[in-house]
């Protein structure tokens, strides 16, 4: 296979062209499943996440069986169960729907990970000072632990999210046109694979700053460390 | 007039799994009075400390403090807890939040003031631990003893009836106890009632209107500084004194 084959199949201009139209309704599709899961999936990690410092074992073992369940299930696997085998059950999902749900319960589940080792990493001094002034649980919580946790976390909570976002392209498989989708379609009408190419651009340009802003967080944690 | 105590603490227990930490402590700490503990580590003083505002849950025994029946189920430990300020060995200053900050947060949350006059109360507060000038520092900006001194203006701020202090100079460089020390008898001469486990013995001295030596979860002898320091009469007070001289 030559150079210039490999530039027809792959990096067609006038194809990339053509698809560009619906390549850009499959990207506001993808930014906006972004916007609704990575939420859910940061309202759902938190939850977990203060259900942890629950150390009653009515909580605590199934909270484990949960997180552990959900973290070990492959997601694509999850959402196809419940597109696919919720009917049977009697509860017919729109694809969001479906979507949502399992990008509540699989993000969710790392989210809550990593809040949790959050919460860990902040000294036990800190709840007892903020109670020892008249703060509630749950005030020192909200003022004092989890401020600092999240900041203990930050760029593991960025990078999650950035293979949420990358994870968003498996909602291809209950048909919602997001990004993915749209390139597939596109490839199969041309035979082509250009608009996968142009895809992949798409979601580098995307999450590339995003990229860059970790790295820069992480190196600035190592030399806070040191 | 005999006023009542501020702190009566009564037959206080303590386990920690099979560790019987707290054997049957009593204390009981008047109006204006300041009470020093001291004791080998293990003893049991910061625990009682700690039973003081419930930080720590006594097994058994009652603590009422300014009247308030602290291990009643009806009482709202939260608003009791106003009372009583608490400052720790490790000063525990929220190191994301400026000294102000630390300072405000509970006037803001708990007492529910608008911002404006919890910070005027929370400079007063700093003002009171000759901390005005740091107010917009964080923690991480500040020395130790500048620490712990924010961390007394974060208790006294909400105007606690009595004090609890848990070792506050022990995590201290040598040449940073002194400032703590001088803000704490300066809540002295202001009418503080203080309890304050701790080994200064010259502050004790100083200060203290009466010293409780405890041993293995029990109040082993109690007296004026004078008494304590310089005449113990129980053989583990003597050892436990001779010891922490020779520092």
């Amino acid at each position: 296979m030559s150079w210039e084959d490999f530039a027809l199949a792959f990096l067609n201009l006038e194809i990339m062209r053509e698809a560009s139209p619906i390549l850009v309704q499959g990207l506001v599709q993808t930014i906006l499943l972004s916007l609704l899961v990575v939420p859910l999936g940061l309202v759902g990690g938190t939850v977990l996440a203060l259900l942890s410092t629950v150390r009653h074992p009515l909580v605590r073992w199934p909270l484990m069986a949960w997180v552990d369940t959900f973290r070990a299930l492959p997601p694509l696997v999850l959402l196809v169960f419940i597109y696919a085998g919720m009917p049977f059950a009697g509860l017919e999902l729109p694809a969001w729907g479906a979507v949502a749900i399992g990008f509540f319960l699989n993000t969710g589940a790392y989210y809550g990970e990593i809040l949790r080792a959050g919460i860990e990493s902040v000294p036990r001094g800190q709840m007892e000072a903020a109670r020892s002034t008249g703060l509630t649980r749950g005030q020192a919580m909200a003022y004092v632990v989890m401020p600092q946790a999240v900041r203990n976390v930050l760029p593991d909570l960025i990078s999650n999210t950035l293979e949420v976002v990358k994870l968003t392209s498996i909602a291809s498989v209950v048909a919602l046109p997001e990004l993915l989708f749209q390139a597939r379609q596109a490839q199969s009408v041309t035979y082509n694979a250009s608009p996968l190419v142009a895809a992949a651009v798409v979601y580098f340009v995307l999450l590339w700053p995003v990229v860059r802003l970790l790295s820069r967080l992480e190196n600035r944690q190592l030399a806070g460390r040191g | 007039m005999t006023s009542r105590p501020i702190v009566e603490a009564r037959g206080v227990h303590k386990h920690f799994g099979t560790l019987h930490v707290l054997k049957g402590v009593d204390l009981v700490v008047a109006e204006r009075e300041l009470v020093f503990v001291i004791g080998p580590s293990g003893s049991g003083k910061s625990t009682l400390l700690r039973c003081l505002n419930r930080l720590e849950e006594p097994s058994a025994g009652s603590i009422v403090v300014d009247g308030i029946d602290l291990l009643d189920r009806r009482t709202d430990i939260n608003k009791a807890r106003r009372r009583i300020g608490m400052v720790f060995q490790g000063f525990n200053l929220y190191p994301h939040m400026t000294a102000l900050g630390n300072v405000t947060l509970a006037l803001r949350k708990v007492l529910g003031l608008p911002r404006a006059e919890a910070e005027a109360r929370g400079r007063v507060a700093l003002e009171r631990v000759h901390l005005s000038d740091r107010a917009d520092h964080y923690p991480s900006q500040l020395s130790g003893g500048q620490q712990q001194r924010v961390a007394i203006a974060r208790a006294i701020a909400l105007e606690p009836r009595v004090m609890l202090f848990d070792e506050p100079t022990s995590a201290l460089d040598p040449e940073l106890v002194g400032g703590v020390l001088a803000v704490m008898r300066e809540l002295r001469e202001d009418g503080m009632t203080m309890v304050v486990v701790s080994h200064e013995m010259g502050f004790a001295r100083a200060a203290a209107d009466r010293v409780l030596f405890m041993d293995d979860g029990l109040v082993v002898e109690e007296g004026t500084p004078e008494q304590i320091f310089g005449a113990p009469r129980h053989e583990r007070t003597r050892a436990f004194i001779s010891q922490i001289e020779r520092h």
